[in-house]
């Protein structure tokens, strides 16, 4: 498991491969990128500063990830969040998932995702023409990580 | 007995600071109850930290409940919900 905040960009397609090099069991790796949107709530966005808490927010992911692998088959996993100023267009966050096969990949990867958007301390500030702001934690953002607390109820229940 | 404390983000820049140290007065045992204590300083951390607001908490950090019992050396953080990834 490879858990990077950073401030640099970095290569989604060579984090993918690095995850099944030489581990002949694995048989799909599922990945996930964010971007900054150029538009938000019909304002221009010109730039995004992120901030985090240290310490906890690497803490926190490994958690998160911790969680997918109760849940699902996972060979190896990265998670690369950057942090500090960025611009419309570029990478903000990567998580990729090796796996023997598709389902649990997709799956663990969606999972991971799903919480670091709810559990992972980080803090977006939008740059826009009507001045700086922070960006509002979406109750949408909460739904999609609550049915994963449900699949797992009903699971548990089945 | 002394605690960290750290602000972030939205909060951070509403009470002007990102941290300090504090001395727990007495009566002062939980997350929740150092949270009020805060808010009643008045003016911006009473508009930031009353209660009704969206804040989160961490506890060594771990997010925590206002139940969250305190010790020495603990480090606390109070900052809005999370809009990462």
């Amino acid at each position: 498991m490879r858990i990077v905040v950073q401030r640099e960009d970095f290569d989604a397609g060579a984090e993918a491969r690095a995850l099944a090099l030489g581990r002949p069991e694995v048989g799909a790796v599922a990945s996930f990128v964010g971007l900054v949107r150029g538009a938000s709530e019909g304002a221009a966005v010109g730039a995004m500063t992120l901030e985090h808490y240290p310490g906890m927010t690497e803490k926190a992911i490994a958690a998160i990830v911790d969680e997918a692998k109760r849940r699902w088959q996972v060979i190896d996993c990265t998670v690369i969040h950057r942090v500090g100023e960025l611009y419309p267009g570029e990478q903000i966050v990567l998580v990729a998932v090796a796996s023997s096969h598709r389902g649990d990949a997709f799956a663990a990867c969606e999972l991971i995702m799903d919480y670091l958007k709810t559990r992972a301390p980080f803090w977006k500030k939008e740059q826009t023409p009507q001045g700086a702001r922070w960006v509002e934690a979406r109750a949408s953002d909460d739904r999609a990580a609550e049915r994963w607390e449900e699949f797992a109820q009903a699971k548990k229940l089945g | 007995m002394k605690v960290k404390l750290l602000y972030f983000a939205a909060l951070r820049e509403q009470l002007g600071t990102g941290g300090e140290e504090l001395e727990l007065p007495q009566g002062v045992a939980t997350v929740g109850a150092l949270r009020a204590h805060l808010a009643a300083r008045g003016g911006a951390w009473q508009a930031a930290l009353a209660e009704g607001r969206l804040v989160r908490t961490a506890l060594n950090q771990d997010m925590a409940k206002p139940g969250a019992p305190l010790r020495g050396g603990d480090e606390v953080a109070f900052f809005p919900p999370v809009t990462g990834g």
